[in-house]
């Protein structure tokens, strides 16, 4: 055999991943906090925010399996998290939240994921869903024309690898110095719209490559554009303070990341980590993992903070192109100004408290969003009494909220909260059971509007393919990790 | 258990898509593991086979081979507009270091021919089986 004594690779009985699944022992510490105790070569226990009904589907797959395997990294803090939409991921589950030590830690492209700052921009306006109702359909065709989604689908221009180093040196800061929006932007982005420690020398010729055609796109998959309306407000306070002030109020959502450039980054990674570090002892491949003061650890956080910056210009520019339509559609673009654009995959250096002592930490969200509470300087000034702006969204059609940031977030996750609905149902089962087109006039009924590149995307994207974003959210309130302050209901669906 | 083609099969994962290739040879399977990933973004039989596209891959063991390999199929489309329709001359070499994997993609750079309905971010180590058989099964999930 030409293969056969090169690998002992195992038969494929055994990659079964369902049978074989461990029991875990679960404590259940209040009606929705689950605790994995520290078993093994865990270094620290791992904590699942979850409701019943949220736990059933999480025992499912391997998402308890994936929280502990995290818990067992070098130099890993307190606890390793699991957001309540939690699901299984690759290597870090999807809604994992888990912080390293400087010194001792790691930092690991799958605890971050593949689409490096994947985020969401909310702007909010001085229309009403009365002002729209009649024009809801030409701005959704408006918009379709100037934001370029779908698959292959290229951005407007036709970028030089200089111009696009500075893009990622630069992030939104660079969509704003060309045109695309104003400064107030990116007061009201997370970082303000750039990660100061990019560095696009690392960034390779395959991933600068991806990136050229696709700045200004929003790409497929969960990704969507919507025009909202506020269906109801849980804290006039707060939401007074993010600029939402009654229901019916129009909104904006823009959900997308990096594209190509960003899953290129972290595919080098994953390879140059291998290639320096090995594989061997990892349970998961996908766990590999650089200490974060290695010159290669340093070099995936400057890279990765690039990516992030290309997402963030990315973002800039399709709320610039909203606005235009607005502008032109409803003659002015009236108090669209931005709430907040959060990141929900990242890696970031922040100070925590471990053992009453403040100490920097490489905290890594794959799959949740930042929920720091009020005083923390990372937060724009204007919210900084309140605590930040958290936005999830739903799933396709479905309601998508507003939470702040706690205090008590800080304590209980590392300053984190969900960042979506979560997948239930594979795109296969969502294709063999629903169609396209009849999503479109199911939700036309319901009064929304609905565009795609793909009929078959639609489908695969069906609400129903999802958890339930509002048991999500409920339970993140209800621990304390993000407090409602209002829901959003989607009039018109941009869909990649 | 759906979407059996002849060379690989499409199994149930919730968020991505994961699927088993075969072949009598690693080289077959892996052919078939890349008519799998293209699947899901276009339909390779109603892609015209009117280019070439030559790959020279190396890797340090199987499974990286087997990522970059399927990756490049997703760089040529978003580089190159290249959509991938079969997998020709596949060799796979065992050399210093790790494999050489050399083959030609067919396809077209046309994309605005056809309907391209889906997008693959990554091709991902989770899950991931080789099993050398023969006959081979390759195990691979990809982000989507």
């Amino acid at each position: 055999m030409k293969w056969g004594s090169i690998r002992a690779h195992p038969s494929p009985s055994r990659w079964s991943s369902t049978s074989e699944r461990m029991l875990m022992e679960l404590l259940k510490k209040s009606d929705f906090i689950w605790e994995i105790p520290k078993q093994g070569d865990m270094r620290v226990p791992a904590t699942l925010y979850a409701s019943a009904r949220l736990l059933e589907s999480v025992r499912k797959d391997k998402t308890l399996e994936q929280a502990r395997n995290v818990a067992c990294l070098p130099g890993i803090q307190r606890m390793s998290y699991v957001m309540p939409d939690g699901h299984q991921g690759y290597g870090f589950p999807i809604g994992g939240v888990a912080a390293f030590d400087m010194e001792e830690g790691i930092i690991s492209p799958g605890g971050v994921g593949y689409d490096i700052n994947c985020g969401v921009r909310l702007l909010r306006s001085d229309f009403t869903e009365q002002d729209i109702d009649r024009k809801r359909k030409e701005l959704l065709t408006e918009i379709f024309k100037e934001v370029p989604a779908g698959v292959g689908k290229g951005g407007i221009t036709k970028l030089s690898k200089s111009v696009l180093k500075d893009i990622l040196t630069r992030g939104a800061e660079w969509a704003v110095d060309n045109g695309y929006g104003t400064p107030d932007d990116l007061l009201m982005t997370e970082e303000n719209g750039r990660m100061k420690n990019a560095a696009a020398g690392h960034i390779s010729d395959r991933a600068l490559e991806r990136g050229i055609p696709q700045l200004g796109t929003l790409g497929a998959g969960n990704h969507f554009l919507e025009i909202q309306k506020v269906a109801e407000i849980y804290d006039p306070e707060l939401a007074r303070a993010f600029g939402i002030a009654a229901r019916g109020q129009v909104m904006v959502m823009i959900h997308c990341g990096s594209r190509g450039l960003g899953h290129q980054v972290a595919s080098d990674y994953i390879e140059l980590m291998e290639n320096t570090f090995g594989t061997k002892g990892l349970p998961d491949r996908e766990l590999i993992n650089a200490p974060v003061r290695s010159p290669l650890g340093r070099q995936y956080y400057e890279s990765m903070c690039a990516a992030v910056n290309y997402a963030f210009a990315n973002r800039q520019m399709i709320a610039h192109w909203v606005r235009d339509v607005f502008a032109k559609v409803m003659g002015s673009a009236r108090g669209m100004r931005q709430v907040y654009d959060v990141c929900h995959n990242v890696a970031k250096i922040e100070k925590h408290v471990i053992d009453g002592k403040a100490r920097d930490l490489c905290v890594h969200r794959k799959g949740a969003t930042r929920s720091f509470g009020p005083g923390r300087g990372e937060i724009p000034e204007a919210y900084r009494s309140k605590g930040q702006p958290v936005i999830i969204p739903g799933s396709m059609g479905t309601a998508s909220y507003v939470l702040a940031g706690t205090a008590a977030a800080e304590e209980l996750s590392f300053g984190s909260t969900a960042h979506g609905a979560g997948r239930l149902m594979s795109r296969h089962e969502a294709l063999r059971r629903f169609r396209g087109e009849q999503i479109r006039d199911e939700l036309r009924k319901k009064g929304i509007e609905l565009q795609s590149t793909s009929w078959k995307g639609v489908a695969e994207e069906a609400s129903a393919a999802y958890k339930d974003v509002d048991e999500v959210v409920r339970v993140s309130h209800e621990i304390g990790i993000g407090r409602l302050v209002a829901r959003v209901v989607p009039v018109a669906v941009m869909k990649g | 258990m759906e979407k059996t083609t002849d060379g690989f099969r499409f199994l149930e994962h919730t968020a991505d898509a994961k699927f088993q290739a075969y072949g009598r040879t690693l080289e077959e399977a892996f052919a078939n593991a890349a008519l799998a990933v293209a699947s899901l973004m276009w339909d390779p039989a109603e892609i015209e086979r009117n280019l070439d596209h030559p790959v020279d891959i190396r890797g340090r063991d199987l499974e990286q081979l087997l990522v970059r390999f399927l990756g490049e199929i997703i760089y040529v489309f978003e580089t190159r507009r290249f959509l991938a329709a079969g997998v020709d001359d596949l060799t796979i070499d065992r050399e210093d270091g790790g494999f050489r994997l050399r083959a030609v993609f067919r396809g077209d750079d046309k994309p605005e021919k056809y309907v391209v309905f889906g997008e693959v971010k990554a091709v991902t180590y989770n899950e991931m089986g080789i099993d050398t058989g023969p006959p081979v099964t390759i195990q691979v999930v990809v982000d989507i």
